[in-house]
């Protein structure tokens, strides 16, 4: 199907396979796939939004017949781990922001904890806000 | 000899991955917690009206269609190396990205249209 650029006939591998479960062993492996797979629930949680914004454009009863349809068990259940998995993406991207983000005050590079703590005080402002902007 | 590929896209690409895992980290606890579990089990209440004006406000939509696009760039990209880490199908290289960011191009373009046939 595709060719290597590099050669005409592919170099055979001298590495052996790992399985596929190579990271259950050791829990920073298992937090790294865990990490990845909280992207799963943060593209559910784009649909789950959309059908949320939809229901609530058509008028009240669709809203109120959305909110029962989410409150079935199943849903609930799904709903309940998108909020683990996605509170775990936050907490681990905003510990890692220090490495993305190199700041400089003056001379001075910002040491990396506070601007892990910055992020995590944004966090909780932005969380404030959206609570008190969706509770009125 | 061939040239290497260039991905002039590739930097696009990380942004759109850095976007949505910034967005999605600040806005998506609460909202979930507000949206998909605290409204449907009745904890707080959801106050039909003042969430139509908000929602439904232009800027709002513009807001909601920029936290869709980017956060679906974020899944694609998370995704992708989940796919290529996780279950070690590097081989299938280009069918992973055509589902990957394909999916991600179908959901933005979805997204901007229910929002603006709200």
């Amino acid at each position: 199907m595709s060719n290597p650029i590099y050669s005409e006939h592919h170099p055979r591998w001298l590495r052996q396979r790992l399985s596929t479960y190579w990271w259950l062993g050791k829990w920073p492996y298992v937090k790294f796939i865990l990490r990845e797979i909280s992207s799963v629930f943060v593209a559910w949680f784009v649909i789950y939004l959309l059908l949320f914004v939809r229901s609530v454009a058509q008028g009240e009863a669709a809203f109120r017949a959305f909110l029962e349809f989410s409150g079935h068990p199943v849903m609930l259940a799904v709903n309940a781990v998108t909020l683990l998995f996605i509170t775990f993406h936050a907490i681990t991207w905003f510990a890692v922001a220090p490495q993305a983000i190199v700041a400089h005050m003056g001379t001075k590079k910002v040491p990396p904890f506070l601007i892990a703590a910055g992020h995590y005080g944004a966090w909780v402002v932005v969380t404030a806000g959206l609570f008190w902007l969706l509770l009125r | 000899m061939a040239k290497p590929p260039k991905r002039p896209i590739e930097p696009l690409l990380w942004l759109l991955f850095s976007a949505g895992g910034m967005a999605s980290a600040m806005l998506m606890p609460a909202l979930v917690f507000l949206f998909a579990l605290a409204f449907p089990l009745g904890w707080l209440p959801a106050n039909y009206e003042s969430l139509r004006v908000l929602l439904l406000h232009p800027v709002t939509r513009l807001v909601l269609f920029g936290i869709c696009m980017v956060s679906l760039f974020h899944w694609a990209h998370r995704f992708k190396y989940t796919l290529y880490d996780g279950l070690q199908v590097q081989h299938l290289n280009e069918m992973i990205n055509l589902f990957c960011y394909g999916g991600a191009v179908v959901g933005t373009i979805a997204a901007g249209y229910v929002l603006l046939t709200l």
